[in-house]
Formats: C-alpha cells, structure tokens, sequence
C-alpha cells in the first residue's frame, strides 16, 4: 500500500472539508468512548487489571524468543506448521506458496491488520488468486477498492448511501439488480453472497488477536462469526499474526481478552472468541485439513531494547484512536498508512521510516487521552517524543522551526535577555491589538490569526509590575 | 491567614504567556497564596520552563532550560504555578537527566514540590474555601496537562464552588483538548481550528457567560477562538475570579 503520510497536511485539509466523514467521526465520538467509559464502570478491577495486561506483556517481550518458540513446538505438536517471515515480502511469499500449494482459487479472509500492512490482497490478486474479505466493514472496503480508515471498524468513514451504490454497482454481476436502501436488507444481501465464497473458499486466512505459547493455539475476537466460517470451512487456514502477539499461557489471553472488548467496543467479551488448534483431528466434526501460522516481524525484533519497545505490547484494541481528538477531526486515512491515530503515529515511523512518516508523532498536542485509555498502558505521547527527538537529531524538521527553537533557547537562557524580550513583544503587542485589545493578523503567525484572533497582553510585563510593586511593598 | 516565619516559603512559577499576555494571573496568584498563608517570592532568573524544545524534541536545550529552573527555585519549600502544562513540564525534568544523577536527584526534588495553583491550595495547603464574588455563570475547560499528568480536576471547582454568586455549568467534553498544544497550533493550524471550533461550541452551548480555565495557552486560543466567531462569551483565568480580581477586562477583550 502506498504511503501517504508525507502528505499528511493535505490528506487531513481534504479530511476535514469532507461533509460526509466528518459526520462519520461525529458518530465515533460520541459512540465509543461512551460505552468504553459504561463497561469500565461495570467492571470495578479494571485498573488493576490493565496494570496486570501491562506487567504480562512486559514479561512476554522479556523473553519474547522463548515464548515465540514455545509457541512453534506446539503448533507443531498440534500438526500445524509456523513459518517466519522476516519483512512483508518474505510473508507474502509464504503464504502464495502455501495458497499454490493447496490448488486455491479464491481465499476467504477474516479481519487482519498485518494482511494490510504487508498488502496481501494486491499480491494475491496478481498471482491469479482472489481474496476475498469476509468482515462487513472489510468487504464494503474492498467493494470501494479502499483501506481501512480505523483499526476495529475499517469501514467507520463509510455512510449508509455509499454502501448502498457500492453494492449496486458490485452485486450485479450476482443477478441483485434492485438498489437496497436499509441496513438489514443490505446485510442480507452480503450474507447471502458472502457465504457463497465461504464454502467455495480453497484457503482461509485470518489474523491472530493471540498466538498462546503453552497451548499453540491462535485466537481471533469477532462480532460476526466470519472468523469462524474462514478458518473452518476451507481446506487449509493461515493465521497471520505478527510477533509480539504471542502471550504465555491461557489465562494470559483471557486477562488481555478481558481488556481488548471493554477498551474497544465496550462489550464485556466479543460475541465470538474462536481458538484454533492444529488442523482437523480424526475426531473432530470439521475444520482445515492443513493449519498454517505466520508469524511477522517486519522490524519489529528491532524495537526490542529501544524506546519504542513499550509500543508491541498493543492489543490493537483502537481505544486511542477512539478517543483521540486529532483522529477525531481528520479521520484515519489522513495518516497515510495502515494505522492510524496515536498507535499509528507511534508505529507507522518504525515500520515505513520515519523520514515518510514523521508528521504523524508531530500531529499530535500531547493531551494524553490515549494513554489515559490505553488497556496496557502504553506512554503514547512519550514514545511519540522519542519520534521527534529522533526527527531532531537528523534534522528532519523545517529549518525556520528549527532556527526558531535555537532563539527561544538562546533569549530564555539568560534571564536578562529573556526580560528585554518579553518587555519588548509585550509592548509591540500590546500596540498592535490596540482598542480592541485583540490582533486578527500577525505577520510570521498566520498559523494563528487565520483561524482566531490573538488576545492582546494587558500592558507590561508581570516582572516589571511585579519589580515596581515590590519596589513599593519594600 | 497570615504569613509568619513558619509559613511555606512559595516560589511562583509566572510562566511566559501570563508575564507576557496576563500578569493579573500572576497577581492573582500571589493573592491567593499569599491568602492560604504562604510566604511568596518571585525568582527574577526564571524564565521558560523549557516545554517548547522539549515537545520539538530538542533533548540538549530541554536540559539546559531545566537546569535553569531548578537553580532559580532552589531553596524554596514549594514552586507553585498557574499552569497545569508548565508545572507538569517540572515533573518531566528527571526524564532529562537519565546519566547525570546529580541532576537528576535535583530535578526529582524539583518534581516533588511542584505544584499547579489551585491544586496546591486545596491538596497541600487544605484550603476549602476563598473569599470572592463573582455574579455569574461559569463553564470550566480541563487543561489536559492539569487534568491528566497532574491530577487537577475538582480542585478548581471545589473552590469555584465557594465563590458567591457564582454558578457553574459544566460543559460537554470538558476534559478533551482545545487543540492548542503548544506549537501544534501553528503547526497544524486547520486540525487546531477544528478541535478549538468543537471547543467554543461545546462552551457556548452551556449559556454560561464566561469560560475559565487554569492554563493561559487554552485561554488565548479559546479566546482568540471565541473571538473570531463574534462570541460574547468572556474568557478568564480561573485564579482571577477565585482571587476575586475579575473586575479587569476578560482575555482579549478592550480596555475599559
């Protein structure tokens, strides 16, 4: 997928005269963070419990080498294979490979971020093979030929009317020739399509919410069952999950399975929490025939150690974005890649380079929302510091910022000189608003006074009044 | 109450934007300390708190500014600022001085008795009421600094609280940002303008006639903001009407 990032000034002044998203947002804004804050409320532990998710996925990076080995022998144990991938190339490769194995056709597919990140369905199709996604918000995207906008509800930037034309236009071909207007008769119609695909599906690929080392097993978290019907019905399933999602043991997954829907969704549990291990028993009533993990670093390993390392403990829950006020305005795609808002702005920088991404851990005002709601408690603003220090030190940014940062350091290093300035701006100000005591234009802070005026100072300084008062108290 | 020997011994932390663009804060603060019995001084070598470079990610100059601080406000029993956002730069300092444990100790017990205004009246000082008046509705903006690394939420309203005549509104999404921080105004000055356009709304929308808060950066782009849009809504700092000197023009507005 194409980075846009670089554009992200851009991207988010389309964004935000776009009428249609931003009612969209409007509705996230007021929809999720109300029924994280209601499900929060219900659950008294659920401080200690994010303090739990936070300690377990530290001690999981720790030994992230054991545990991820612990993880292959038992897949392995379980009849199911693991392979590595170092970068997106090498895990679009295995997974071609494993598709041509098996004589696929069509792959179904569940709801998987990395499948985005390594841009799956692009590969897939120019190899002759036609992936097709199963999660709802997924398919109308693919139906528009989009991206995801948000990490849980891919297709939050999409109305009622846009899905109505995008069906009508791609459900011909299936003999639906009328232009449905409602949700339900939607839904029914993508049901009834949809599961077509899943029975004729050679391959079904997921993603992994957990990878369980002690157990082997992956888990995936819906609210539609479409997991379930991929990973069951075809001959072979691929769950695609990159490293840190592995966590040791069972109980492990159920402390982060009890944080992920409460900080998302604000469900206390998903409607469907589906684990795979191994393929078909001799037993079993169904399931694949063949049960393949790949497992994704794509630098990954290299955050280990680093500033950034806090960053893998995401469970991808959207908590951040969902409550971040920046997202909020411009959407997700402004952000020019797979992830958005604050988790994006954080991981998009180490995975496509900083040097293309680095507005995004500047567009931020710190509030510190996220972290504030953040189920692992992930220091966003922090590590979104460490991006612009790193953007510092190459002297990425622009130089007039620059040069002006030196300035301010220069003047507030030496008292005296910061006193003649501050007296100096007070005054030039002061003028400058004149009766109305506010400016509506400033030269060199158009930044500003496009959008609002700048509040005039009273008169002089408060040292210099403070120095005359005390003059007089003495 | 009055200052004697044993009271604390205060250093206020003025902050650039209220010596520059509103010293009534800073007054008001000395008043409102000065009421709660301490003892204030205004160190003349204070300057900046370093914020600026330390969101640019300009580590070297951060260190520097702080080290600036700590020297101006050594000796003192408290530092007690207007600002949720440059009193929580205070408690970043330690951060800077990861191999320079001289430092980092001094800045640590900077930290330690560093405090926002209103917080270290109520919380350190265990003052439940102030002496003023103010005839009129208020809204209250959560400075996310304040609110988030700080702490500070009910003590500004439990003082407002005790002000006669006053009535307060709560708005809605009062603890989300006003989309200043700091240079990201400048920055990104269309995803600012929408986040303060939410802001203004949410504040007009309660009717009350004026909006305070405790950080002079959301103040002047609420205000600035309000402004624009030809709001008569009044924009104070939440010192000036708790130390009862809300008789001066309201931010941006003319004189007299």
């Amino acid at each position: 997928m194409d980075v846009t990032s670089p554009a992200f000034k851009d991207n988010a002044h389309e964004a935000l005269a776009d009428p249609a998203l931003q009612r969209a947002l409007r509705n996230l804004k007021a929809g999720f963070p109300g029924k994280r804050a209601a499900a929060i409320a219900r659950l008294p532990e659920f401080e200690a419990l994010r303090d739990a998710g936070r300690d377990l996925k530290n001690e999981t990076l720790a030994n992230l080498d054991f545990y991820l080995e612990m993880f292959e022998q038992n897949v392995r144990e379980h009849g199911g294979q693991v392979h590595w991938a170092r970068d997106a190339d090498e895990a679009r490769k295995i997974i071609l490979g494993i598709c041509r194995d098996a004589g696929a056709k069509t792959v179904t597919k569940g709801k998987s971020m990395i499948s985005e990140e390594i841009a799956l369905n692009e590969y897939l199709d120019e190899h002759g093979i036609q992936a097709i996604e199963t999660d709802l918000g997924e398919y109308i995207i693919q139906l528009r030929n989009e991206h995801p906008s948000h990490i849980i509800a891919p297709a939050i930037h999409v109305n009622l009317d846009q899905v109505a034309d995008a069906f009508y236009a791609e459900h011909q071909k299936y003999g639906k020739t009328k232009r449905l207007e409602t949700p339900p008769e939607l839904l029914k119609e993508a049901r009834e399509i949809l599961r077509a695909k899943f029975l004729a599906a050679d391959v079904g690929i997921t993603g992994a919410n957990f990878c369980i080392a002690e157990t082997g097993s992956t888990v995936i978290v819906t609210n539609e069952g479409n997991g379930d019907l991929t990973q069951i019905l075809p001959r072979v399933h691929i769950a695609l999950a990159s490293l840190e999602k592995v966590v040791p043991t069972l109980e492990d997954a159920m402390v982060l399975q009890r944080l992920l829907a409460r900080s998302a969704t604000g469900q206390e549990c998903s409607v469907y929490t589906t684990f795979s291990t191994g393929a078909k028993r001799p037993a079993d009533p169904d399931g694949p025939e063949a049960y393949h993990v790949v497992l994704l670093d794509n630098g990954r390993s290299t955050m280990i150690g680093t500033e950034f390392q806090d960053m893998l403990r995401c469970i991808r829950c959207s908590a951040c974005m969902n409550h971040c006020p920046v997202y909020g305005a411009i959407g997700g795609h402004a952000y020019g890649w797979v992830y958005p808002g604050p988790m994006g702005s954080v991981l998009t920088p180490q995975l496509v380079g900083v040097d293309q991404a680095g507005h995004l851990p500047n567009a931020s005002t710190f509030c510190g929302r996220c972290e504030s709601v953040c189920p692992v408690r992930i220091p966003l603003p922090k590590m979104m510091r460490h991006w612009r220090e790193r953007e510092f030190e190459r002297h990425l940014q622009p130089s007039a910022y620059r040069y002006g940062l030196r300035a301010w350091a220069y003047v507030a290093s030496r008292p005296w000189l910061y006193r003649r300035v501050a007296d100096i701006a007070t005054r030039l100000l002061r003028i400058l608003g004149g009766r109305k005591g506010r400016l509506s234009r400033l030269p060199l802070a158009s930044g500003w006074t496009e959008w609002r005026d700048l509040p005039a100072p009273e008169g002089r300084t408060f040292q210099q009044l403070w120095a005359m008062q005390r003059g007089k108290r003495a | 109450m009055t200052a004697t020997h044993d009271s604390p011994r205060v250093g206020l932390f003025v902050t650039c934007l209220v010596d520059v663009f509103r010293p009534s804060v800073g007054f008001a603060s000395v008043r409102l300390l000065e009421a709660a019995g301490c003892r204030v001084e205004v160190p003349a070598s204070q300057t900046c708190c370093g914020q600026p470079a330390f969101n640019s990610g300009d580590r070297g100059d951060s260190r520097a500014f702080a080290r600036g601080v700590i020297e101006a406000f050594d000796g003192y029993d408290y530092v007690v600022g207007p600002s949720g956002s440059c009193i929580g730069m205070l408690h970043h300092y330690p951060e800077l001085f990861d191999d320079d444990s001289d430092w980092r100790k001094r800045a640590s017990a900077l930290a330690g008795r560093a405090f926002e205004l209103t917080s270290f009246l109520v919380d350190v000082m265990g003052v439940g009421s102030v002496q003023a008046c103010f005839n009129g509705s208020v809204t209250y903006h959560d400075g996310c600094s304040g609110l988030r690394e700080l702490g500070v939420k009910q003590q500004p309203r439990a003082l407002l609280e005790t002000v006669q005549g006053l009535s307060l509104v709560e708005m809605d999404e009062s603890e989300v940002c006003c989309g200043f921080g700091g240079t990201f105004c400048v920055k990104y000055p269309e995803i600012s303008n929408r986040m303060v356009s939410d802001k203004s709304a949410h504040a007009t929308a309660t009717g009350a006639d004026t909006l305070l808060a405790g950080d002079m950066g959301c103040l002047l782009n609420m205000a600035g903001k309000l402004a624009r849009e030809g709001s008569d809504t009044r924009v104070r700092h939440v010192a000036e009407v708790l130390a009862d000197m809300a008789d001066t023009p309201a931010i941006g507005e003319p004189k007299g």
